[in-house]
């Protein structure tokens, strides 16, 4: 009986290690590691894998008449999965470009992975501006948003719409902490102040704590310098205990599954920044009901971002018709990204990708005219703006005198 | 205004006050543990998975059935209880007698695969409850401003928890079902159905997990994971207020959650490791727990 048990888990192991798509020697393989099922499953996950295939399939399928594969995995949140399985598929399945991440710190990993194994990673999810700063390697790009980006939108639009004195509750790792230096810096050059701020465990049960801390300290804004569960959940008990009537809340990273979880009436008001929408332009419009069709949902910036991310990878390709990192990297270096996603869109030396950034109001329950009609344009910015300039912390772009 | 260690009095009433509403979930989950605990020795990790069970009955007996708050407060628990019974009757019987640890694997496998079947199905986002309309609204105490629904979530969970303690210590049920676990055989003999017994109690706690969920399903977002990380603080709990002891789970939940409350306070970034600290604490000053017996 043991023995048969032994059988039957070895042949299950050894399906497991054999499975997924079988490669070709000269496939094109796009793999993509990120959140398939934590928290931020809904930002990017399966949802996020799926939008890549349709990009390699709009390609064409192939690329200089080779065939695009496209891989997945689970990064569970854990810096040392992330970076193992990249590893792996770069030495075992020839690997030509990693999506996604989701997470600041699993993707700080993978970057340094990416930099040894020369295989170009396009950052998609992750909101850490370190990544094309301390982090940044010559085969990074940071494509969607950065925590400059969301701050220099939210803060900025806050702090000049009057709100001069702030108090954070921040998460308590990578993320949060660069978010909350990067939104007191913007505070700050805009003549306003901080009061204060609270680290809070990533995951917290409870928020009211928290939150009446905020609100002793007299601030007029509660930046919200979190994201995904915590962000709702910190959001609703401010609803809650009433801090929303003498404080104004500050998003400084909401997707649109956030607010279409929190509904409009607990969300309405909230300043956000967004590098897209759906309902921006026919385009966006077409990308977005393409999605809802299969989905049930509009996508959010980062599954739009990966779309216009692996496109952006294979026009590379195809121009310099090679898939050799360095040339590619070089092309893609050089040339403006117009898609659905950006319009004159580049590639900074940092690996930052500059392209234009969103400041929105969630509309109030009555402005909102259809499903998923929640934003309101405050600002445009540019990607110039939004992303400010290079800072001369990464190595390979050094500061402008 | 008057201080207490540099602290106004205010914020510490207001602590106190939230404290008490984090700690009245933790003395409802840890009651539900204590008990399938100390009948049946089973260390039931699918607890957080039950509770998420609860607050997704209620989400989804509000969205498709149109079923209420309050219906939802007796029909979720009955219904998750019936699932717990079902667990009981298909899973857990084969384990009991085993080391306990078996139970342990079989309950935490439980808990991963309802996690993931939640996530697969409702996404990882998650919905609002609305609060109930009669609970909406808040009073003024003078120091703070208290969500009424809160103030209703201390109440039902200190008549729940304290109405369990009743029968399992004070009534003819409960010395039965004692007795059961003193010696399962020889009460057998007197002519009670002791599996039948095993399975309403496995059944119990789990429906005071599933209560606790449709308690919190107005405070926060009703997602896949919300019991994931709840349960290990509630774990923490039972070991600190003595495994099996239904008096120091309640006793403890509360008390933690106050503790839990001022370190939010202090020293914010160590609210999620203080129940931890006490817990060591405990388990070197008197390993049984607060109130465990030898």
């Amino acid at each position: 009986m043991k023995l048969r048990t032994l059988t039957l888990a070895t042949l299950a192991a050894l399906a497991a290690a054999a499975g997924g798509p079988a490669l070709a020697a000269d496939d094109v393989v796009i793999g993509d590691i990120d959140d398939m099922s934590g928290v931020y499953a809904d930002v990017m996950g399966a949802a996020g894998v799926e939008v890549v295939k349709w990009a390699a399939a709009d390609f064409g399928g192939t690329v200089l008449g080779r065939k695009i594969t496209v891989l997945s995995a689970d990064h569970q949140n854990k810096p040392d999965i992330g970076a193992a399985k990249f590893r792996e598929w770069a030495d075992q399945n020839g690997l030509n470009l990693l999506l996604g991440g989701s997470n600041t710190g699993v993707n700080i990993a993978m970057a340094k992975v990416a930099a040894v194994k020369k295989v170009p990673i396009f950052n998609i999810g992750p909101g850490g501006a370190s990544l094309t700063n301390e982090d940044c390697t010559a085969y990074s790009v940071h494509y969607t948003y950065d925590t400059v980006a969301l701050a220099n939108g939210t803060a900025s639009a806050i702090v000049n719409a009057g709100g001069k004195t702030w108090f954070f509750l921040t998460a308590d790792y990578a993320f949060g902490t660069q978010l909350q230096a990067a939104a007191s810096k913007v505070v700050e050059a805009h003549g306003g102040k901080v009061l204060g701020a609270v680290r809070v465990p990533l995951g917290a049960a409870d928020f009211s704590s928290f939150l009446l801390q905020a609100q002793a300290s007299g601030a007029q804004v509660l930046g919200l310098s979190n994201a995904g569960t915590d962000f709702s959940n910190s959001l609703k008990a401010a609803n809650e205990f009433g801090i929303t009537k003498t404080m104004k809340p500050a998003a400084l990273l909401a997707f649109i599954t956030d607010i279409h979880s929190l509904t409009l009436q607990t969300a309405q008001g909230l300043y956000l920044t967004d590098a897209w929408y759906w309902d921006l332009n026919p385009e966006t419009r077409a990308f977005g009901k393409r999605f809802f069709e299969k989905f049930g949902r509009e996508p959010t910036m980062d599954q739009a971002g990966a779309y216009s991310a692996t496109l952006t990878y294979l026009k590379a390709v195809k121009a310099v018709g090679s898939t050799d990192s360095d040339k590619v990297m070089a092309e893609l270096k050089r040339t403006r990204i117009n898609d659905m996603f950006t319009r004159g869109g580049y590639i900074r030396a940092d690996g930052a990708m500059i392209h234009d950034m969103y400041v929105w109001q969630v509309k109030t329950p009555q402005e909102s005219k259809y499903p998923w009609d929640y934003y309101k344009l405050v600002k445009k910015m540019s990607g110039e703006e939004a992303f400010g300039p290079i800072t001369g912390l990464c190595p390979l772009a050094p500061a402008p005198r | 205004m008057t201080t207490v260690f540099g602290i106004p009095v205010a914020v510490i009433l207001g602590q106190l006050m939230l404290g008490l509403v984090n700690g009245s979930f933790y003395a409802l989950l840890s009651l539900g543990l204590a008990v399938i605990f100390g009948l049946m020795r089973v260390v039931n990790f699918a607890h957080g998975a039950f509770y998420t069970l609860g607050a997704f009955a209620a989400l989804l007996g509000l969205q498709q059935l149109g079923i209420n708050y309050w219906a939802s407060l007796a029909l979720a628990p009955l219904a998750v209880g019936l699932v717990g019974i079902a667990v009981e009757r298909l899973l857990l019987r084969r384990v009991a007698g085993l080391d306990p640890l078996y139970g342990l694997l079989l309950t935490f496998g439980l808990a991963l695969v309802c996690e993931g079947s939640l996530t697969k199905v409702f996404g990882a986002t998650g919905q609002s409850y609305p609060v109930p309309p009669a609970l909406a609204g808040a009073v003024n105490l003078g120091f703070m401003f208290l969500p009424l629904y809160r103030a209703w979530v201390i109440a039902v969970s200190i008549v729940v928890c304290f109405s369990t303690w009743f029968v399992i210590e004070r009534t003819r049920l409960g010395a039965t079902l004692r007795a059961a676990t003193e010696n399962a055989p020889l009460v057998q003999a007197f002519g009670v159905n002791v599996p039948l017994l095993v399975a309403a109690t496995y059944g119990g706690g789990v429906a005071l997990a599933a209560l606790a969920g449709v308690l919190a399903s107005p405070i926060v977002l009703v997602n896949s994971h919300m019991g994931s990380s709840l349960v290990i603080v509630v774990f923490a709990v039972v070991v600190i207020g003595g495994m099996g002891s239904i008096l120091g789970s309640i006793v403890s939940g509360l008390a933690l959650g106050i503790v839990e409350g001022f370190t939010k306070v202090i020293y914010p970034e160590a609210s999620n490791v203080v129940i931890f600290l006490v817990m060591a604490l405990v388990l070197i000053l008197r390993p049984t727990g607060l109130f465990g017996r030898d």
